[in-house]
């Protein structure tokens, strides 16, 4: 339970708010129409496969769920989900098979 | 297509996300209420914030009193890659009224980028007006449910039991929104490079491990690309 008085949490929701509302804005809203460089560009191609790789990467080996002890089927189910996505390109039928073999490998092999 | 038909191409991509940011969603209502928050407290987080990992964090610190200064900064840091969200779609939305790259921002959750890059990197020729149209369908399944989550979580106070595991959603989730973008050689070798890194730096305080693999991992990208392209005849 937290002891901080309502007048203190209000105040970290608003601020948390306004911050992580001028993160979101800030490129968007202060470039704008501008064109960016060339050599922005090629950096900014690669955001969605630097970004999101790093966020889930240490979700998937060290899983809070099991203790943080890596898990042969969430390990399973990751491969499956990366590799189903990357050669037939589709998110959804990525997901169905990530998540059969997850609970296959949970309740089927008690893995 | 009619703008009405790219909102709703949006609608359906974002759909299959219900799966993550309900379970999350109520996990946040049951977690914000167990901490000592009000109703009131607890909406104003998914209304206001509206990031899952950085309220979590937010929370977590909060009842262990943490001086506010250090929740905020906490949580913050959390959300910094939201910033590279921004860059990276700005060359695809940047022309948009203000308000609606406003309204945009608001609702730029993991989620929402990520399908909403996908579909504007496959598909250069949409228009500006198009793409809004898309990501604001997108955002039409995910966003509003997260606030509803929370609710039913706070108001219920009993989150979904870890025999379903639900907790794997999430990289499941992403991992089948990644894959089909590893469109080059360039671009396997940034996720590699981010999936190394951040497992170096997983201890790193206030998630700077994260970010500096997404640094490092956009920095291999483009040079792998510049490397290649000079390779090529």
């Amino acid at each position: 339970m937290t002891a901080m008085s309502d007048a203190q949490i209000w105040l970290t929701i608003v601020l948390l708010g306004i911050g992580t509302f001028l993160i979101r804005f800030s490129f968007l809203g202060l470039i704008g129409d501008r064109d960016l460089p060339e050599w922005v560009l090629r950096y900014l191609r690669y955001t969605p496969v630097a970004v999101l790789p790093a966020l889930i990467a240490p979700l998937v080996v060290w899983p809070e769920a099991t203790g943080g002890q890596p898990d042969p089927a969430r390990l399973g189910a990751a491969a499956v989900t990366a590799l189903v996505g990357y050669f037939t390109k589709n998110v959804l039928l990525a997901i169905c098979c990530g998540g059969i073999t997850l609970y296959g490998m949970i309740y089927g092999l008690g893995a | 297509m009619t703008h009405r038909s790219y909102y709703w191409m949006g609608v359906r991509h974002g759909a299959p996300f219900l799966l993550v940011v309900a379970p999350f969603g109520a996990l946040f209502g049951v977690v914000g209420t167990e901490a000592g928050l009000n109703l009131a407290q607890v909406m104003g987080f998914s209304f206001l914030v509206i990031a899952g990992a950085s309220q979590f964090a937010a929370v977590q610190l909060l009842t262990e009193n943490a001086p506010v200064l250090i929740v905020l900064a906490t949580a913050l840091a959390v959300n910094l890659r939201m910033a590279m969200y921004s860059a990276s779609l700005t060359p695809y939305l940047g022309k948009s009224p203000l308000w609606q790259r406003a309204l945009a921002a608001y609702f730029l959750v993991d989620q929402s980028y990520a399908v909403g890059i996908n579909r504007f990197e496959d598909h250069p020729e949409m228009t500006v007006s198009q793409r809004m149209a898309y990501l604001f369908g997108v955002i039409t399944p995910i966003c509003p449910n997260w606030y509803v989550a929370t609710l039913a979580g706070a108001l219920l106070g009993q989150s979904i039991p870890p025999e379903y595991a639900l907790d794997f959603a999430i990289p499941i989730t992403f991992l089948a929104l990644v894959a089909p973008a590893l469109r080059s050689a360039a671009h396997i070798a940034a996720a590699g490079v981010s999936v190394v890194m951040a497992l170096l730096l997983a201890g790193l305080p206030y998630n700077a491990g994260m970010l500096v693999a997404a640094l490092v991992a956009m920095v291999t990208g483009a040079q792998v690309e510049l490397l290649l392209k000079r390779r090529a005849p």
